[in-house]
């Protein structure tokens, strides 16, 4: 197998995610949920095994550290936003990490999960970069983690709009918070849609409520 | 040459994480210790925006992608994954909706509480 394989196939078939959800603008249709999809077909009708795939495309998550590092950025330009409204920021986003982490371990109780499935779990609504460490760090299963954090941000960008209506919830600065907390970037691509407050409140908690779960997944991770 | 400034601090930066993920026993990751690092260098000068933010920007832009090889090896997982199926799903659909609830009525419960002080 060329070594260039792996990340070629990938790149296409992000590229085609992306041309979808051009055409079709449905939030299912999310570019990276795409691909997967579409190099995980790609190697079952051809045979290709993962060790081949990946002995290319794991130099394309070789970047993923520095870019998590470079989430700064975004924090940095929205500090002032964070100064601002201090207490609500965190408020908000403590309770819904804590919400998070608790309705997790409830259902993980209910379902009698693993403790191996209930903390690859855990950090299903923060972004994925910081998701994927923890859960590695927590002894999770890494691409259960993955797909999950992706399917929040999916499902939390297409119900956040009827939840914010039955809810009564009328504030653009709990739309935003709500959104980044829950489901990450994907959810902010809503929050950017519904308005410029929303956006970069919805984006500054995907770094806040990703920080917070570090602390709180390895004390929910004990518990099961 | 403009790029190589933001490469270099952003590499080193890191760098400097992984050390710090290696030698302090705790489940934090390396980027998230140069995510500290980097905000902490920003906000006291000592590394300007415009140092980072191309490289960063590119970066950030990129990062979907990194998540595809890790996510393709659900390929290897079908199995165990069959079993966690229903699991899977019902976290998913209930924690989001909760987690947005909760966080968005708490948010609207300090904004009130504040408003209603100052008038």
């Amino acid at each position: 197998m060329p070594l260039y394989f792996g990340m070629c196939i990938s790149l296409a078939a992000y590229l085609f995610g992306m041309q979808l959800k051009k055409r079709w603008k449905l939030a299912v249709l999310n570019p990276l949920l795409v691909a997967i999809a579409v190099v995980i077909a790609f190697l079952k009708l051809t045979g290709i095994s993962y060790a081949d795939y990946n002995e290319g495309a794991c130099y394309i998550s070789y970047f993923l550290t520095p870019a998590t590092v470079c989430l700064a950025i975004p924090l940095y330009k929205q500090l002032a936003l964070l100064k601002k409204n201090f207490a609500a920021v965190i408020a908000a986003i403590t309770a819904g990490v804590a919400a998070s982490a608790l309705s997790v371990f409830a259902m993980a109780l209910l379902f009698k999960l693993p403790n191996t499935y209930y903390v690859s779990f855990l950090p299903k609504s923060i972004t994925t970069a910081i998701g994927m460490e923890i859960s590695r760090e927590a002894g999770g299963v890494v691409t259960v983690t993955i797909v999950c954090i992706i399917l929040t941000g999916i499902f939390g960008n297409m119900t956040a709009e009827l939840l914010f209506g039955l809810l009564r919830v009328k504030e653009p600065i709990a739309k935003g918070l709500a959104l980044g907390t829950a489901a990450h970037a994907i959810g902010t691509a809503k929050a950017l849609e519904l308005g410029e407050i929303e956006g970069a409140m919805s984006s500054l908690s995907i770094a806040v409520a990703g920080l917070m779960t570090v602390a709180v997944v390895p004390v929910m991770a004990g518990l099961i | 040459m403009k790029h190589i400034k933001g490469i270099v601090w952003i590499f080193g930066i890191t760098m400097a994480g992984e050390l710090l993920n290696r030698f302090i026993p705790l489940p934090v990751p390396a980027g998230v210790y140069g995510l500290f690092i980097l905000l902490g260098l920003l906000m006291s000068g000592i590394v300007k925006l415009s140092d980072v933010a191309s490289v960063g920007e590119l970066l950030l832009d990129l990062m979907p992608l990194m998540f595809i090889p890790a996510a393709v090896g659900l390929i290897e997982k079908t199995t165990e994954l069959r079993a966690v199926l229903v699991p899977f799903a019902a976290i998913t659909v209930v924690t989001t909706l909760f987690v947005m609830a909760v966080t968005a009525k708490t948010a609207e419960f300090v904004l009130n509480h504040k408003n209603g002080e100052e008038t």
